[in-house]
């Protein structure tokens, strides 16, 4: 028989997982891009209303409808990219949070208008609900199912971002755009790329997380904040310092919620606060 | 510039002269609601139990036309409801104060009740005090001990000795500790353990297993609806704990219906205390179901009712003060009435001006293929029974 321990670390990673999958997008778009999207939860809020009406509506299986989730948060921020976001590319970072910031309350209005205000539940097949006992301890299916593809998704990031061309190109684009241009490089279609594969995660990061936190309206207010902390914790710029930090702060909250639960929800912040002081530039920050 | 002026005094002199001739046959409500943010979906229920009320009366209250102006707080904010309140009341001149689905909120719009000496009617907010902070303010929702009080009592008596009780660190959850502890113990029960969750909480396990960690006989549970009960019932489920087999059970929020899609099978057998489910068997309650549903294409929950029994009161209450609208001639024509809703027959205290009624105890069952909180006792004629308690 395992301590509880265990079990309480693997409650740990698997919220510290939910967290990253919810925020991976945001150290994409925030971190290699430079921009501050505020509006990142309203295309995961985005993800998650795919998934539940392609699901509710026309009965697909989950896991189907987990590309499209991707992809229609991705196109549509495509748009937005094109028509908003762009113009704010070398704007002050105020003038960027005040773009975002309405598009998030346009976003929550608009969900709440088409889908209306309550909660959209996800209805999955029992085998995803269930949970495998090993050595005294439970594991959640779908808890594992979300470590496994959290650490796909790192991987993917991390190679993708650093030994392909790809990479090297938004790289020089963030780094240097002139001198990017200069070399041939075309900018603005890497930029519109690499937003769209941030907002897409998202989408997807938000088709995975409403099992476990629910899907209304608000989802695009919610939860920014603790995309937010895991990005600046993380570091910017850094998919594997959001990977440290979503189970940082994911395992700190399950513990301090089960070992000292007077200190309830506010653990999180503490750690965050503790660690930003020791790196102010987050752990594994490059900028 | 002075001719356009002039014309814009003349033009709103016809609209004065109407307003004024029309005043004595319109009653005006200002309905204070969290249309937007966290809470709209309460509002939304709220405000669609209030529209269908007047759809179903000819648009009149007590033979009056009836002009309602709405008024949003966004989510918990006590000084935006207060200063809501003054301007419906100064500005505006309303007659009636209506809505108030957050307790905070209810609160500081009370003080302009008070002073303004305007009848408030409480649509929701369930906190045992708020109906004593303006002598003119009427309650017809529930409060968190009338429910959870009741619920402490039935469960020891029904076989539950010893229980773990965990709720959400903000008032109601609070409340809702308290209340079932006295009933629970009073009763003879034992209360094993306590636990306070974090208000913004999207994962349970932890606390869940906290709980299962010391393998109590039933635990009972105070969280805020909305995407709280359904994470919660995951929990469980993820943690092993099976309602069947250790009890768990608490206000109507964690087995609503959204709650139940969102958890499926795992609800089988969690017990609530409630005043009000859309299956309470009642001609009048199927009338008032499918009418809801005819306009507003989903069920009406216990907001809904809130806000029709709401207007219900005002109507009823309009009419026994002869057409008077001050808040003395209201709140006395209030005090005391009893009418049948779509929960069953409730009246009005004439000391607390509180709502009395019947407190069904519920479990979810499988009826049809559906999950369904089906009434296993009924509780009549219960007063809040933390007032009852202040006064001795």
């Amino acid at each position: 028989m395992l301590p509880p321990v265990f079990g309480v670390l693997f409650d740990g990673l698997a919220y510290g997982m939910l967290l990253f999958l919810l925020s991976v997008g945001q150290s994409v778009t925030l971190g290699m891009m430079n921009f501050i999207n505020l509006a990142h939860c309203s295309f995961a809020m985005l993800g998650g209303y795919v998934t539940v009406v392609l699901m509710s509506s026309y009965g697909w299986p989950f896991f189907a409808t987990l590309p499209c989730a991707f992809i229609a948060a991705a196109l549509v921020s495509v748009g937005f990219e094109r028509a908003f976001f762009r113009r704010l590319y070398r704007a002050s970072d105020l003038d960027q949070v005040l773009l975002t910031i309405g598009i998030v309350f346009i976003s929550v209005a608009v969900a709440a208008y088409i889908f209306g205000t309550e909660q959209r539940p996800l209805q999955l097949p029992a085998y995803l609900r269930s949970s495998l006992t090993f050595m005294g301890v439970r594991f959640a299916v779908y808890r594992l199912i979300l470590i496994g593809l959290a650490l796909l998704i790192t991987l993917a990031l991390v190679l993708g971002l650093d030994y392909t061309r790809f990479g090297a190109r938004v790289r020089a684009a963030v780094d240097n755009e002139r001198m990017a241009r200069g070399l041939g490089i075309d900018v603005d279609r890497t930029f519109a790329i690499t937003f769209a594969l941030g907002s897409g995660l998202a989408g997807l990061g938000g088709a995975l997380a409403i099992e476990i936190i629910g899907l209304d309206p608000s989802f695009a207010l919610t939860y920014l904040v603790y995309v937010l902390i895991v990005v600046s914790v993380g570091g910017l710029g850094s998919i594997s310092g959001s990977f440290a930090a979503a189970i940082v702060l994911g395992i700190s909250d399950v513990a301090g919620k089960y070992y000292i639960p007077q200190l309830g929800a506010f653990l999180i912040y503490l750690v965050m606060i503790g660690l930003l002081m020791w790196r102010p530039l987050g752990l594994i920050g490059r900028r | 510039m002075k001719r356009l002026l002039l014309a814009g005094v003349l033009a709103f002199v016809p609209s004065l002269f109407a307003a004024a001739g029309g005043a004595e046959d319109t009653v005006k409500i200002g309905v204070i609601l969290p249309y937007s943010g966290q809470f709209a979906d309460t509002a939304t229920q709220m405000d669609d139990g209030i529209k269908l009320y007047l759809k179903q009366h000819g648009d009149k209250l007590g033979g009056k036309n009836v002009e309602l102006i709405r008024k949003d707080t966004g989510g918990i904010a006590p000084p935006v409801a207060k200063r809501l309140a003054q301007e419906l009341v100064t500005r505006d001149n309303v007659d009636i104060l209506a809505g108030f689905a957050l307790t905070p909120n209810a609160l500081a719009a009370a003080d302009v009740s008070a002073e303004a000496k305007k009848f408030m009617v409480d649509m929701n907010a369930a906190t045992a005090i708020v109906t004593t902070k303006s002598p003119y303010m009427v309650r017809v929702s529930f409060t968190v001990p009338q429910l959870n009080q009741t619920l402490g009592t039935w469960a020891e008596k029904h076989g539950l000795k010893k229980a773990y009780t965990m709720v959400t660190d903000y008032g109601p959850g609070i409340d809702a500790e308290a209340a079932f502890q006295k009933g629970f113990k009073e009763a003879g029960g034992d209360i094993v353990g306590s636990l306070r969750m974090a208000v913004q909480n999207p994962d349970f396990t932890a606390y869940v297993q906290r709980a299962k960690d010391l393998n109590p006989q039933g635990i009972f549970v105070m969280i805020p609806g909305g995407a709280q009960p359904g994470a919660f019932g995951k929990a469980l489920a993820e943690r092993g704990i099976d309602p069947r087999t250790i009890e768990v059970m608490g206000q109507m929020e964690i087995a609503d219906e959204h709650a139940l899609a969102s958890m499926g099978d795992i609800a089988l057998g969690i017990i609530t205390a409630g005043h009000y489910d859309y299956n309470h068997h009642s001609k009048l309650n199927e009338e008032f179901v499918k009418a809801y549903n005819e306009d507003f294409k989903r069920n009406p929950d216990f907001f809904s009712v809130g806000g029709y029994d709401g207007m219900h009161l005002i109507d009823a209450a309009l009419q026994k003060s002869g057409g008077k609208k001050d808040g003395e001639s209201l709140v006395d024509a209030a005090k005391g009435l009893s009418w049948e809703s779509p929960r069953g027959q409730i009246s009005i205290d004439p000391q607390t001006r509180d709502v009395v009624q019947t407190v069904y105890i519920r479990k979810v069952e499988k009826v049809g293929g559906h999950l369904v909180n089906v009434e296993i006792a009924a509780v009549a004629d219960v007063k809040d029974p933390y007032k009852a308690a202040m006064k001795q």
